[in-house]
């Protein structure tokens, strides 16, 4: 492989990486302070990759004020469903955690039929990053590039958010003990439901933002949500740095892959996932013993 | 504090009145038709042996347990039915026994979160008061709350409630696990945040702990009233003791 060729997938796969982070970051933020693995997560991805369809294509608004409706529409949507039902189930049993969020995909996924059917859709570049940039010995498409820095700004205003303001104190507090936090004054249940609803937004972003590197499907959301399940383990469950470099290995492994051995590109994330569970169970950053 | 000041805060009459609560975990019971009250700026500490519904009490009226049946009322206001977070915004500071404090943020971080303004508009206590109260912690603001010896821990759970300006503190057995030095900084403490004017539930098997601290006490067995009285009177007849303290 020349230099050329291997700067060009390193360069996918770290696009690949980022844009599989913004959405797996949304997922683990969830799962961190409300211990609810959300199923529908990969369904809130698809939702915002055909809102930007929509919001792009039939209204002809900009492809940023659709990823912005995206964000708000799974935001939105995630709330009412929180503070309707799924704040009935925190502290009942994995098991009917995960039939509920299974089946908010099977009505999700009957919605999006009704609304979009089932014809495939593409939505195209932006305008100003169709393009490519040259660096010389290669030429890098600008679109790429955009998502390679959107991701580091995402992840750095979470941790910023998370670590380093009051807000993201009583999140972290609420991982640890709900019930003391609500003998401090906190009101516990809208902590969650906020946690709920910017996790969500996140898997809209992340959908919006892939709408124009993928195809517009139904059972686009069953693939990413498998594929978020490998990235979050592969970091450990909880961290926000373990998504990120799960992403990284995810998206270089998916890429290097696809290049090197595709007969076997649909097992090796698996096979990543397997190693780093034999040599930490816990994830790259995560740690042993959780909740 | 002087004896008329007293008076006249005995004067305003009950602050809380937990009026013949009953309390259940599951199936199981634990308090029987409690009752007590506390006046402003008093110190009350509830005694009795393990497992007799101290710690039940507590949870009881900061609304971790709510009570199936009986009122609790706090400033002429039935608090029974409140969720944790509107009680604690209501006035009332709750410090557990077992401290709760969040292992993986620091000190500060603990203190923080628990930041408040006091029911009544006060910021009484902010981090130069508590820290002032505590020195030691001013110097292990930025340790995590995990390391913390049990002391330290201690302390900080007392300060991080304080950090809410409660005007009624809940303090269920501080002096739990602690070596004796220690024990007696922290009567020193509690004896202070008393001359503060801050009410005070003291729930306590230390007995000489809450002689020194109380104006009166009320022993509980097997999730009942069964003495009211001063620390006087309770030192006046050794049997009580015997019947319901002793090992």
């Amino acid at each position: 492989m020349t230099l050329t060729m291997f700067t060009l997938n390193a360069f996918y796969g770290l696009a690949l990486a980022m844009n599989m982070f913004i959405i797996a970051s949304g997922l683990n933020l969830i799962f961190g302070v409300l211990r609810v693995i959300n199923f529908a997560h990969g369904m809130f991805y698809m939702f915002g990759a055909y809102i930007v369809f929509t919001v792009t294509k039939s209204w002809g608004a900009p492809f940023f004020v659709g990823v912005l409706a995206s964000a708000l529409a799974l935001g939105v949507i995630a709330l009412v469903i929180e503070r309707l039902l799924l704040k009935h189930l925190y502290g009942r049993e994995h098991l009917m955690q995960l039939l509920f969020t299974f089946a908010i995909v099977l009505l999700m996924s009957d919605a999006a039929k009704m609304i979009w059917g089932t014809d495939q859709y593409s939505v195209g570049y932006p305008p100003g990053l169709g393009g490519a940039v040259s660096l010389g010995f290669v030429v890098l498409p600008q679109y790429q590039l955009f998502l390679c820095i959107v991701g580091p700004l995402i992840a750095v205003a979470l941790w910023f958010v998370v670590d380093r303001t009051r807000w993201g104190r009583v999140v972290r507090a609420a991982t640890q003990d709900r019930e003391m936090l609500a003998a401090l004054g906190v009101n516990v249940p809208m902590v969650y439901a906020a946690v709920f609803t910017a996790g969500s937004a996140l898997a809209g972003i992340g959908g919006a933002l892939a709408a124009p590197r993928v195809a517009l499907v139904p059972g686009m959301d069953a693939t990413i949500i498998n594929e978020c399940f490998i990235i979050v383990i592969i970091g450990g469950l909880g961290n926000l740095w373990g998504s990120f470099l799960g992403a990284l290995a995810f998206g270089f492994v998916v890429q290097f892959g696809t290049v090197w051995a595709p007969n076997w590109q649909d097992v090796l994330p698996y096979v990543l996932m397997l190693v780093v569970l034999i040599i930490r169970p816990w994830g790259l950053l995560g740690r042993p013993e959780v909740g | 504090m002087s004896t008329s000041g007293m008076a006249v805060m005995a004067d305003r009459g009950a602050d809380l009145a937990v009026e013949g609560i009953h309390t259940a975990y599951g199936l199981s019971q634990v308090l029987f038709g409690v009752s007590l009250d506390v006046r402003a700026g008093e110190c009350i500490a509830l005694i009795g042996r393990n497992g007799v519904g101290k710690t039940t009490t507590m949870r009881s009226i900061i609304g971790l347990t709510p009570p199936r049946s009986g009122r609790i009322v706090w400033k002429d206001r039935d608090i029974a039915h409140l969720g944790p977070h509107r009680i604690c915004r209501l006035g009332i500071g709750f410090v557990p026994e077992d401290r709760r404090i969040f292992p993986e943020l620091t000190v500060w971080e603990n203190l923080d979160i628990a930041r408040r303004t006091g029911a009544d508009g006060r910021t009484t206590w902010r981090e130069e008061q508590v820290f002032a109260l505590f020195p030691d912690l001013a110097e292990i603001r930025d340790r995590r709350g995990g390391v913390l010896s049990g002391g330290q821990q201690q302390m900080l759970t007392i300060a991080r409630t304080l950090m809410g300006n409660p005007e009624l503190l809940l303090l269920d057995e501080p002096s739990e696990g602690l070596a004796p030095l220690i024990v007696e900084q922290l009567r020193q403490r509690v004896a202070e945040l008393k001359a503060t004017g801050l009410s005070i539930v003291l729930a306590e098997q230390n007995l000489q702990f809450v002689m020194s601290l109380a104006d009166r006490v009320y022993i509980l067995e097997k999730g009942e009233v069964r003495f009211t009285g001063t620390p006087a009177d309770l030192q006046a007849d050794k049997s009580i003791v015997q019947q319901f303290l002793t090992v």
